[in-house]
């Protein structure tokens, strides 16, 4: 069974943050909820595993605080 | 009239009346450095030690008020100490490893630095810039009392510049009055608002950043701060949306606060405002204010750093955000690479345009700092809601999760320049030799004896050897070769054979004045060698 990688697994993280970020410019609130909201469906479906999705959605959940953005 | 537009911290070169001010004709020199500032120093120092006549101009008498810059890197130190000042900066700097990250009321997480063992210098040291900039200056005097042909003029203004294919003609104004000089090569050291850059109507183009930072060096009358680094993201006291508290020598700390785009910069540096946040953030602590500043910054670069018979260097040629201390250490990398070059054309041992690999390089090294320092600063200043959104969610997360950690950017710090990919390399042919030390790498530091690795490179084209045999000495186009022979078994640490051989069981190393790998082998190849070395001037 797999395990949800909890360690750092990025070739490049400041790369891929920079172009998350830049993914995201230009657009309104509403855009960018739904551009996230496509990338997590993407990704669940690279990651495939039920029990590794699962976690992964728990440990969002109890994240230290509400983002108040 | 010459007048001041800012205070001296150290008066180091005063105003004295020239002989070129009296002569008939103007005076041709080899060179002329615009701007007396660190770069202007340091590249003094670099061709003067090579005893290539240099003058300095500067439109003030000595070192401005103000810590500015106060983080210098491993690089820039051993670039200094090439120079034969990097002892003091060392002695007077505070050295620190551990940094620490909070958001609001938590910490985040701690990171070291983890210094390698077997460097003369460390990762960092914390300096005020003025002490840096005069350790520089004392060394120009020592050098110039062993005969280096170094001149600093104080309170000489250039007012304007005509190029020409083969020299350049300065005007200069000094408090008796204008005079004319030529130099055959001017190098503009004259900072980020570079008049030098504005006479010639040359461009320096960007990305703004609409935010401003207080800067508040205190002194605490009862201070127990551990030296470490200690930045928050929207810190639970409000003085700013993020701030940085990192130690100066003469017991000075350095407070960094992000106050936002719109401020009043008069009523924020009223004494008692700036009061205001320390309180909030210091609690009950005395402290007095020793120099405070508002800066706001742009990260952009000028197109060329070579125009003709004009180089640019430092500030002038490139400007950076704060985060990460990338830029008065990419301004020695500037003043390491341009010295020798220039040496060597004015000396008619390479063509001209090895200048353009000073262009080439340089250029590869700004924008690889204002890469790193634009990815700090939209970190640390989200510009869109799902900016701040992502970079809270990295904090919440690096909280408790190693994952995020890499992801969380409160500057990433300076690290040498490789140029990667550079017009000078040579073939990199050592089969199993470290990646660190591939063509283009400066040289890592080692351990050697009593002393260092570093201390026996630099100045001159090296061919160090480890484990392999080949002459003492070389010529090819003019320009000598000297080997410095070694075996992995000078340094009992191993330092030498892990950061130079790797899988390899020797291994020949062509090292630039620079201190920068040209080329490496497995094993000694004559042809190879002067191949190599014609490269590396810009002969091929």
């Amino acid at each position: 069974m797999a395990e949800l990688t909890l360690t750092p697994n990025l070739d490049r993280p400041d790369d891929f943050y920079a172009a998350l970020i830049a993914t995201h410019d230009g657009l309104s609130d509403d855009e960018s909820a739904a551009l996230n909201a496509r990338l997590i469906l993407i990704l669940a479906n690279q990651i495939g595993d039920t029990e590794v999705l699962a976690a992964a959605l728990q440990t969002a959940a109890k994240a230290p605080e509400e983002v108040t953005a | 009239m010459i007048h001041d537009r800012y205070q001296l911290a150290f008066k180091l070169y005063p105003y004295e009346r020239s002989a070129d001010q009296d002569a008939e004709t103007p005076v041709r020199h080899p060179v002329v450095i615009m701007g007396g500032g660190p770069i202007g120093v340091a590249t003094a120092l670099d061709l003067g030690l090579q005893g290539i006549p240099v003058v300095v101009l500067d439109d003030h008498e000595g070192i401005g008020m103000g810590s500015r810059a106060i983080c210098f890197a491993k690089r820039c130190l051993e670039i200094a100490d090439r120079y034969g000042c990097g002892q003091p900066m060392l002695d007077k700097g505070v050295v620190w490893n551990l940094g620490k990250v909070f958001h609001d009321d938590r910490k985040v997480f701690e990171f070291n630095l983890l210094p390698e063992q077997g460097h003369k210098f460390p990762a960092f040291i914390n300096l005020q810039q003025p002490y840096f900039e005069r350790f520089l200056v004392e060394r120009v005097r020592e050098a110039q009392a062993a005969g280096a042909p170094i001149e600093l003029r104080g309170k000489n203004r250039v007012d304007s510049v005509i190029t020409h294919d083969d020299h350049v003609t300065l005007e200069i104004t000094t408090p008796d009055g204008p005079y004319t000089i030529e130099a055959d090569w001017l190098i503009g050291c004259d900072g980020a608002s570079s008049p030098l850059r504005g006479m010639m109507g040359l461009d320096f183009e960007g990305r703004v950043f609409e935010d401003s930072f207080l800067i508040a060096d205190i002194k605490m009358m009862n201070d127990d701060f551990p030296t470490e680094r200690w930045f928050w993201f929207e810190p639970y006291f409000k003085s700013g949306a993020s701030t940085l508290l990192h130690k100066q020598p003469d017991g000075v700390w350095r407070v960094d606060f992000q106050i936002g785009w719109d401020v009043d910069r008069k009523k924020e540096l009223q004494e008692e405002n700036v009061r205001a946040r320390l309180d909030a953030m210091l609690g009950d602590v005395e402290y007095e204010i020793v120099w405070t500043s508002i800066y706001t910054f742009q990260c952009r670069r000028m197109k060329q750093f070579r125009h003709g018979r004009v180089l640019f260097a430092g500030d002038a040629a490139h400007q950076v955000s704060p985060f990460g201390a990338r830029g008065a250490n990419s301004g020695m990398q500037d003043v390491d690479n341009l010295g020798w070059k220039l040496g060597l054309v004015i000396e008619g041992r390479a063509p001209e345009s090895l200048l353009d690999s000073y262009n080439a390089e340089r250029v590869h090294g700004a924008d690889e700092n204002i890469l790193n320092s634009t990815r700090s600063t939209d970190f640390i200043t989200p510009k869109s809601k799902v900016s701040h959104m992502f970079r809270n969610a990295v904090l919440d997360l690096a909280e408790q999760y190693e994952f995020a950690r890499p992801l969380v950017n409160s500057g990433r710090l300076s690290v040498p320049c490789v140029y990667d990919g550079g017009p000078l390399n040579g073939p990199d042919a050592l089969r199993g030799g470290p990646t660190r030390t591939r063509v283009g790498s400066p040289c890592p530091d080692a351990p050697l004896g009593e002393g260092f690795l570093l201390d026996h490179l630099g100045g001159a084209f090296t061919l160090l050897t480890i484990d392999a045999e080949a002459p003492d000495a070389l010529e090819e186009s003019g320009v000598p070769i000297t080997r410095l022979a070694l075996s992995a078994s000078d340094d009992a640490s191993g330092g030498l054979a892990e950061r130079y051989l790797g899988m390899a069981t020797s291994g020949v190393y062509l090292v630039r004045p620079d201190q920068h790998v040209a080329a490496r082998w497995d094993s000694f190849d004559e042809t190879a060698t002067r191949a190599a070395l014609r490269r590396a001037i810009g002969l091929e």
